[in-house]
């Protein structure tokens, strides 16, 4: 189990945003994705993804639809809207820039 | 963020809400296939089915939860709130007894608060009936004795020309003419006008034209305005009325208008005629030294108050150099609004105190209340914690129920401040009524209700909020626990006691007002009248001019009319007077004393023209010298009496009797020998200091306007009206009207109005605060006592005397009162000093009634703790440790 970790606050929408860029997916397969791209090191409590989604869909964001899966079952897919396309850059150059502001203060302090 | 992008999310959120179910069900359904995916992947890894499903459960979290996030994120708290006060009223309906107890408490509160606003309102809020009525000022003289006294004719006319502030300056005074509209003339007070008053005032007549520039001047036609309330019931409201003639007092006047509804001019509320002054009162307004008139004016644009009294005074300054009869007199310029509601300000503000403060009880008393049910609902808050609940989600179950408590009381409010408001505006007798115009617009508006809406809104803020911080004060977990209940109480003895300390200052705050008031009242209904107000019966006469013209005809209406009256059964005399004791300070004369040094000053003195026998009607007290006979007419030499006052201030340290007072010229017949001395006699209002006052012999100069005083064996009030006919029985037949006892003209007099009012309203405050803040006491000590079973069944068990739990639980509840009560007294002697102006003959720290307020309080305290002490004393220790 090492290795996992509690995702920064607000970075949800981001993660989800980003994975539904390549493709539409469902709400499981969103979990899914999210976990195997970060090799297993992102989790999320799984059914906190669902607020998120409505939040999301709220928004504009994104749009849902249902479909039948690979295994037949009927499924709500999830699919970015040019409006979340917008936003998740947004969401990314703000991520970056904190990201980068973390970094300067940590290479602040070693150089301490 | 576009208007365009929350427009959609509206219209989503829309779309969402009218397909609730089947969100919750797509939801449902979504989050099932996700926790089945994850299950049969653990399957699939080699878990067994069960497991499986229980690992998926538990990686995906709460699920309840996720759904009514998802629910909150749609917008559908609304659902949850639902839930609340549907809960919140099954709460209620379980125990009705403090839903009502707590309604009826904020009803009352916020009643009495909201109607006593309604009349703050109307007269200190709202707009007077004028345009621009912040423009408009009264404008007076004003001199050493009198700071606001009358115009002299002569002084308004040179005001008018010589000012550079006002852009127009009106004048008016009272007047009473006989109307003859049926077979009998009927007196009615009018008033008389400049003719720019109403322009001034701006206010247009709704029929017909206003005065016109240079109708008041002499030898114009007569003409008249009628206010809408004579218009009403005089003319039928008849809109042919324009251009009829009116009989006033043998003239035929022309009605040329009708002012409108809302026209009130409070100094002359009275009048039911309005005319141009054409006339210069003869014996008065041809004299510069013969004050009559007030003054209304609209300041120019941009000058200030400040400003038109510099420049009025300026003016006065100019004519004192000119006029040596002008010399000490001033300018006073004060809002228009002042001198209409200057009056009533401090005990409209002392009574909204008092109804606020009776609402802060009430709110505090519905807090303990609450805080009492929320100890009582420890367990149930636990329990819906560990099941999930947030600890937002349960404040706010909190603070619903304080904002349905705060809504239903709010709404009883309003009922009870509109029945309160219609009743007041009732119990004001319609003389006073008639001075306070702002009384017609009292009634639930959108101010008052906005008002009462805004009290709810902060009663709800507080009875929210106490119990919420009382669950941020204590651990949720808490409760669950069995032994949890001392920290507990703990917490509840201090914010409940430290609100129940609140109650009784507040309660000895207003317990306290109502004292200093009822005794105000008291020492101002018991104030020395210098005379002997039982048994007296009196009216007023106004004699129809072309009859009475002459003053041998006067004479002989006043000997008629005692003669008539002093044969009417139990009557034993029959006095006649200028003016009525318990008037005004008014009708004043400028006396000097010849052969003394002069220096211009006017010497103010109260001028009372009355017949011989007036003085041993009233039963007055003669000090010196005699009283007047049937000789002192105008054909003996000219005498004057003094009161103690005047002798007093003219004569100090002599004998005035034999001494001689004339007018300020020392004209030949002006000069009086004084012939005797009278204690003082109260002219002016019940609170006024004496002021010195001459009395002449009427006979000396007669007048068509004079008042009856009869004094009987019987009682005054029978008298009154076998006076008033007798007395019309008289041919010509004089108008006769205003009649009254002279014990009703002190106790109905203004002033004893508005004290015995402002008493009788902050008394009933108070008392309604005792009976809240001792319900709160019990409540207080009640609770403390059952929370603390344990602990006495622990301490009688270890042998303590039945007597002292019931003096550890006393002495508890005798701190409590002992410490509000002692905030209190601080508080009331601060607020007696607020209220000073309202005080008469009592200081701000009157010690008996602060005494007696302690002494009311301290017992009532301890009655109302004694019967829980008592109930602590009984309990049975086996049973109070067993229970626990």
């Amino acid at each position: 189990m090492a290795g996992k970790s509690e995702l920064l606050p607000g970075t949800l929408d981001l993660l989800v945003l980003q994975t539904l860029k390549r493709a539409p997916l469902h709400g499981y397969g969103i979990a899914q994705s999210i976990k195997r791209v970060s090799d297993d090191v992102l989790t999320v409590e799984e059914g906190s993804l669902y607020p998120a989604l409505q939040r999301l869909l709220l928004q504009g964001w994104v749009k849902a639809e249902w479909k039948m899966t690979d295994t037949n079952r009927r499924a709500r897919f999830y699919t970015l809207t040019a409006a979340g396309r917008k936003q998740l850059g947004l969401e990314i150059s703000k991520f970056e820039q904190m990201m980068a502001a973390i970094g300067r203060v940590l290479a602040d302090a070693e150089e301490a | 963020m576009s208007v365009w992008s929350a427009m959609g999310r509206l219209g989503r959120k829309l779309g969402v809400l009218r397909r609730r179910e089947q969100f919750g069900g797509e939801l449902d359904e979504e989050m099932r296939f996700h926790q089945e995916q994850m299950a049969r992947e653990l399957e699939e890894q080699g878990m067994s089915r069960e497991d499986a499903q229980y690992a998926a459960q538990r990686q995906f979290g709460n699920a309840t939860r996720m759904r009514e996030r998802s629910h909150e994120v749609m917008g559908f708290q609304w659902e949850s709130v639902a839930q609340d006060v549907r809960f919140a009223l099954r709460q209620m309906g379980r125990g009705p007894g403090f839903a009502v107890t707590a309604v009826l408490m904020l009803a009352l509160g916020m009643g009495a608060s909201t109607a006593i606003f309604g009349f703050v309102d109307a007269a200190l809020i709202q707009p007077l009936p004028y345009a621009q009525p912040n423009r408009l000022v009264a404008v007076d003289e004003s001199e050493t004795a009198f700071p606001r006294s009358n115009l002299s004719r002569y002084d308004y006319d040179d005001w008018k020309r010589m000012n550079h502030s006002l852009a127009s300056l009106d004048v008016y005074n009272g007047t009473g003419y006989l109307l003859r509209m049926g077979p009998v003339a009927e007196p009615v007070p009018a008033a008389r006008v400049s003719a720019g008053f109403f322009h001034t005032l701006g206010v247009q007549p709704i029929l017909g034209r206003d005065f016109r520039p240079g109708e008041d001047a002499p030898g114009q036609p007569k003409i008249v305005m009628l206010p809408y309330g004579t218009w009403k019931t005089r003319f039928g409201g008849r809109r042919d009325v324009i251009g009829q003639q009116v009989s006033l007092s043998g003239d035929e006047y022309t009605i040329v208008g009708v002012l409108p509804r809302s026209f009130a001019f409070a100094p002359r509320a009275n009048a039911q005629f309005w005319v141009p002054m054409l006339d210069r009162r003869a014996g008065c307004e041809d004299r510069r030294s013969c004050h009559d008139l007030d003054g209304v004016a609209r300041l120019k644009d941009g000058v200030t108050e400040q400003a038109a009294l510099a420049d009025l005074k300026n003016v006065a300054a100019r004519l004192a150099k000119e006029y040596p009869e002008n010399i000490g007199q001033g300018a006073s310029v004060e809002p228009l609004t002042e001198l209409i509601v200057g009056q009533v300000r401090p005990i409209l503000l002392t009574l909204l105190a008092g109804a606020g403060l009776l609402l802060l009880i009430a709110c505090v008393n519905v807090a303990s209340l609450l805080l009492v049910r929320a100890e009582k609902r420890r367990r149930e808050i636990a329990v819906r914690g560990a099941l999930g609940a947030t600890p937002a989600r349960l404040v706010r179950q909190f603070v619903t129920e304080g904002l349905l408590l705060a809504v239903a009381g709010c709404g009883g409010g309003l009922l009870v401040a509109g029945g309160l408001m219609t009743l007041l505006t009732r119990i004001v007798p319609k003389s006073m009524a008639e001075g306070m115009p702002f009384i017609d617009i009292v009634g639930l508006n959108g101010h008052t209700i906005l008002f009462a809406a805004g009290v709810a809104v902060l009663a709800a803020l507080l009875l929210a909020a106490i119990p919420a911080l009382r669950m941020q004060l204590s651990d949720l977990h808490e409760g669950l626990n069995e032994g949890a209940r001392g920290t507990a109480g703990r917490l509840w003895r201090r914010l409940g006691a430290n609100l129940v300390v609140v109650e009784l200052a507040v309660a000895v705050v207003l317990l306290a007002g109502a004292g200093l008031l009822g005794k105000s009242l008291y020492r101002l209904l018991h104030v020395d009248l210098g005379f002997d107000a039982t048994h007296l019966a009196t009216d007023y006469v106004m004699a129809p001019g072309p009859a009475y013209a002459k003053p041998e005809q006067d004479m002989a209406l006043y000997r008629e009319i005692q003669r008539r009256v002093g044969a009417l059964p139990g009557v034993t005399g029959v006095g006649i007077t200028s003016d009525m004791p318990i008037q005004c300070d008014c009708d004043t004369d400028w006396i000097r004393v010849p052969g003394r040094p002069y220096h211009g000053e006017h010497n103010e003195t109260l001028e009372r023209d009355v017949s011989p026998e007036y003085f041993g009607v009233l039963r007055a007290k003669l000090l010196e010298g005699r009283m007047f006979t049937d000789e002192d007419d105008a054909q003996h030499p000219y005498v004057v009496i003094l009161n103690e006052t005047m002798a007093k201030r003219d004569f100090p340290g002599e004998d005035p009797v034999g001494k001689q007072i004339a007018d300020l010229g020392l004209t030949p017949k002006s000069v009086r020998t004084v012939v005797g001395v009278v204690a003082d006699i109260r002219e002016g209002a019940l609170d006024d200091p004496p002021w010195p006052a001459e009395y002449l012999p009427i006979y000396h100069a007669p007048d068509t306007n004079f008042s009856v005083v009869a004094r009987t064996r019987g009682s005054a009030a029978a008298l009154l009206p076998e006076m008033v006919k007798t007395m019309q029985g008289i041919t010509p037949n004089p108008g006769v009207y205003g009649e009254v006892t002279m014990e009703e003209q002190a106790s109905a007099s203004p002033t004893a109005m508005m004290h015995r009012f402002s008493t009788w309203l902050v008394g009933g405050f108070a008392a309604m605060a005792l009976l809240l803040c001792l319900v709160g006491l019990y409540g207080v000590v009640a609770y403390s006592v059952s929370q603390r079973t344990r602990e006495i069944g622990v301490r009688m068990a270890l042998g303590a005397e039945r007597s002292a739990v019931q003096g550890m639980i006393l002495r508890e509840a005798g701190r409590l009162a002992a410490v509000g009560i002692v905030l209190g007294l601080f508080g009331a002697v601060a607020a007696a000093a607020l209220m000073r102006s309202l005080l008469f003959g009592v200081a701000a720290w009157d010690v008996p009634t602060l005494a007696a307020v302690t002494a009311v309080l301290g017992v009532s305290a301890l009655v109302a703790s004694f019967l829980p002490a008592r109930r602590a004393a009984r309990v049975n220790p086996v049973e109070a440790l067993r229970s626990e």
